[in-house]
C-alpha cells in the first residue's frame, strides 16, 4: 500500500472517473445539429431560390401556398404569407424531434441528462423522464412517421421529376444530388423503430399470425435498416441541408447544373 | 514484468477513501487478477465479489476507471499504462464493503415482473410448437448474466435514484424475454408503464455500451417495448381501429 487520499464517488454534473475524452461526443452532435438546424432554419425561412427547373428543393416539397411556382403548387393556400416550407416543416421536425436515435443525441448533447455514461449530472431538478409533459409527446412519433411517409412520397416524385427537363429526359447533377437525397432519407425512415414495431415487431407469434410470415419479412427488413439508424439519421440529416443548397444555387444563378446526360 | 499502480475504493457506503497499490504485472493479466494479487499480498480485508473469472457469472461487476466493466474481462495492457488504474464498487447500489454493492433492489425488481404465462399446449403430450426464428428475439435477452452493469450505468438509478420507480434496464431486458416469446400470451404493457416505469428511460443508449454479453438493449428490448407501451396508452387510433374490429 502507498498512499490514501479522501474519496468520493463521482457526483454531480461532469464529474466522472473517466479518463478519456468522454465529452467529444457530445459536444461534436451539438455542433452537429446546431449548424444543421441553423442552416434549416435559414433554408426554410428565405421562400425563394428553393426551385430551379426541373429541381425542387427537397425542404419545399410537397410546395403549399400561393407563392409556389405555378408547376409545382400542389395546394393554393391564398391566406398563407409565409415561405411555403414553413407549412410542412413541423411535421419533419416532428418526426426527427422524436426519433428514438436523436432523441439519445439531444438529451446527451444539449440537456446533458446525462452528458456521457457514467458522467455526473444536476442531481437537483426533479426528473421526470419521459413520463410528463413535454417528453411524454415523444409518444406521439409513430403519427410522425405516417406524416412523413406521404412527404417521403413526394419527394421520390420531384426526384422522379428531375429527370425530365424542357427539352426531355435528362441527367443532371441536381438529378442526381435529389435522387440520393430521396434514397438517403428512404433509408432513415425505413429503419425507423416505430415502423419495425408496426410492420411486425408487436407479433409475438409469426406461424400463430395472420400474414405472419409477410410481417416477419417485412420486421427483418426493417431491422437491416435500423442496424445502422444513426448513420442514416445523420447522412439523411446533412445531405438534405446539402441538397438544398445546391438547388438554392442553381436557383440563384451561383452555379449552373451540369447536365450529363 | 512492469507495475501499475491501482487506485481502489476501500472503505463503507458513508465512509471510504481510495487506496493506492503497486502491483506486478504480467502479460495477460486482467483487473481482477490485480485484485486478488492485492488480496493476497497486502489486504487481505480486501472485500471483492467474483466467481467464474471467465466473465460468465456476473459477479465481479465494478467501476474500471469511471465505466462499469466486469473486473476478469477487463485486461490491464488495454487500459492507459501512463496512468493509475482506479477501480470503484458499482456507484448505483450501496456499497456494502469496498468493491462489493448491496443489489438487492434487483431482486425486488424481477420479482415484480408478471411471470411467463404460456398458452395452452399445442400437442397432446403438453408440448408446443414454434419456429426457431420465432424464438430468436428472446434468446438474445437470454444471454443476460445478471452483472447489473447495466442498472449501474443507467442514469435514472444511478444519478437520480429512481430504484423504486423504475425496474431499470437489466429487468426491461427480462420482461422483453417473456413478452416476445411466442407462446407467452401474458400482456405486460401496463404492467412496464405503470410498475416498470418505462417512461423514465430516455433512451441514451449507456446500457447497451456497457452490456459485456452485448445484448442490444435499447434497440432490441427496451424501444420495442415502450412501442407497444404506445399501443396501448398512447395510440387512439389504433384503439379505434381495434374497438371497429371487435364490433365488426
Amino acid at each position: 500500500m502507498e498512499a490514501s487520499v479522501a474519496i468520493s464517488r463521482a457526483e454531480g454534473l461532469g464529474r466522472t472517473l473517466r479518463r478519456d475524452r468522454w465529452w467529444v461526443a457530445p459536444l461534436s452532435v451539438a455542433v452537429g445539429l446546431g449548424i444543421c438546424g441553423a442552416y434549416a432554419t435559414w433554408a426554410i425561412f428565405q421562400g425563394r431560390n428553393y426551385f430551379a427547373e426541373p429541381y425542387l428543393s427537397p425542404f419545399y416539397s410537397p410546395c403549399l401556398g400561393a407563392q409556389c411556382p405555378e408547376e409545382i403548387r400542389l395546394l393554393e393556400f391564398g391566406w398563407w404569407p409565409m415561405s411555403p416550407a414553413i407549412l410542412l416543416m413541423w411535421v419533419i421536425l416532428g418526426f426527427r424531434g422524436t426519433c428514438y436515435y436523436y432523441r439519445k443525441a439531444y438529451y446527451r448533447a444539449y440537456f446533458i441528462d446525462p452528458p456521457a455514461c457514467a458522467v455526473g449530472e444536476h442531481r437537483g431538478h426533479r426528473y421526470r423522464g419521459e413520463t410528463a409533459f413535454p417528453f411524454v409527446l415523444q409518444n406521439l412519433h409513430r403519427y410522425f412517421l405516417y406524416l412523413s411517409a406521404f412527404i417521403l412520397a413526394f419527394l421520390w416524385y420531384d426526384s422522379l421529376k428531375a429527370f425530365f427537363f424542357e427539352d426531355g429526359f435528362g441527367v443532371g447533377v441536381g438529378t442526381i444530388v435529389l435522387l440520393v437525397n430521396v434514397g438517403l432519407l428512404t433509408g432513415y425512415t425505413f429503419g425507423c423503430h416505430s415502423l419495425r414495431h408496426l410492420v411486425g415487431g408487436n407479433v409475438d407469434c409469426y406461424s400463430c399470425a395472420q400474414f405472419g410470415d409477410g410481417r416477419h419479412r417485412l420486421w427483418r427488413g426493417a431491422t437491416f435498416f435500423n442496424r445502422n439508424h444513426m448513420a442514416w439519421a445523420w447522412t439523411s440529416l446533412i445531405y438534405v441541408c446539402l441538397a438544398d443548397l445546391y438547388v438554392r444555387l442553381v436557383a440563384s444563378g451561383i452555379i449552373t447544373d451540369l447536365r450529363i446526360l | 514484468m512492469s507495475e501499475r499502480t491501482f487506485r481502489i475504493y476501500r472503505g463503507m457506503q458513508q465512509q471510504g477513501e481510495i487506496v493506492a497499490y503497486r502491483v506486478e504485472i504480467s502479460e495477460g493479466m486482467v483487473v481482477l487478477d490485480a485484485l486478488h494479487d492485492i488480496q493476497e499480498q497486502q489486504a487481505p480485508d480486501l472485500a471483492v465479489r467474483w466467481n467464474c473469472k471467465a466473465g460468465k457469472c456476473g459477479s465481479c461487476s465494478a467501476e474500471v476507471n469511471g465505466m462499469p466493466r466486469l473486473t476478469c474481462m477487463t485486461r490491464i495492457d488495454e487500459l492507459p499504462a501512463d496512468q493509475p488504474i482506479t477501480v470503484t464498487p458499482m456507484q448505483a447500489f450501496p456499497v456494502i464493503k469496498d468493491l462489493v454493492t448491496d443489489v438487492s433492489s434487483n431482486y425486488a425488481a424481477n420479482k415484480s415482473i408478471p411471470a411467463f404465462k404460456p398458452r395452452s399446449p399445442d400437442a397432446p403430450d403438453g408440448s408446443w410448437r414454434f419456429y426457431q426464428y420465432e424464438v430468436d428475439r428472446a434468446q438474445e435477452f437470454k444471454k443476460c448474466i445478471e452483472c447489473f452493469l447495466c442498472q449501474d450505468v443507467c442514469h435514472v438509478l444511478r444519478s437520480h435514484g429512481k430504484h423504486e420507480e423504475f425496474i431499470g434496464p437489466a429487468f426491461l431486458v427480462r420482461v422483453a424475454a417473456y413478452e416476445t416469446h411466442p407462446i407467452d400470451v401474458e400482456d405486460r404493457s401496463t404492467y412496464v408503464k405503470e410498475h416498470g416505469g418505462i417512461g423514465y428511460c430516455n433512451i441514451t443508449k449507456c446500457c447497451t455500451e456497457v452490456c459485456p454479453e452485448h445484448i442490444t438493449i435499447t434497440d432490441n428490448a427496451i424501444i420495442p417495448l415502450k412501442e407497444r407501451v404506445v399501443d396501448r396508452h398512447y395510440d387512439p387510433l389504433r384503439r379505434l381501429i381495434q374497438m371497429v374490429r371487435r364490433t365488426g
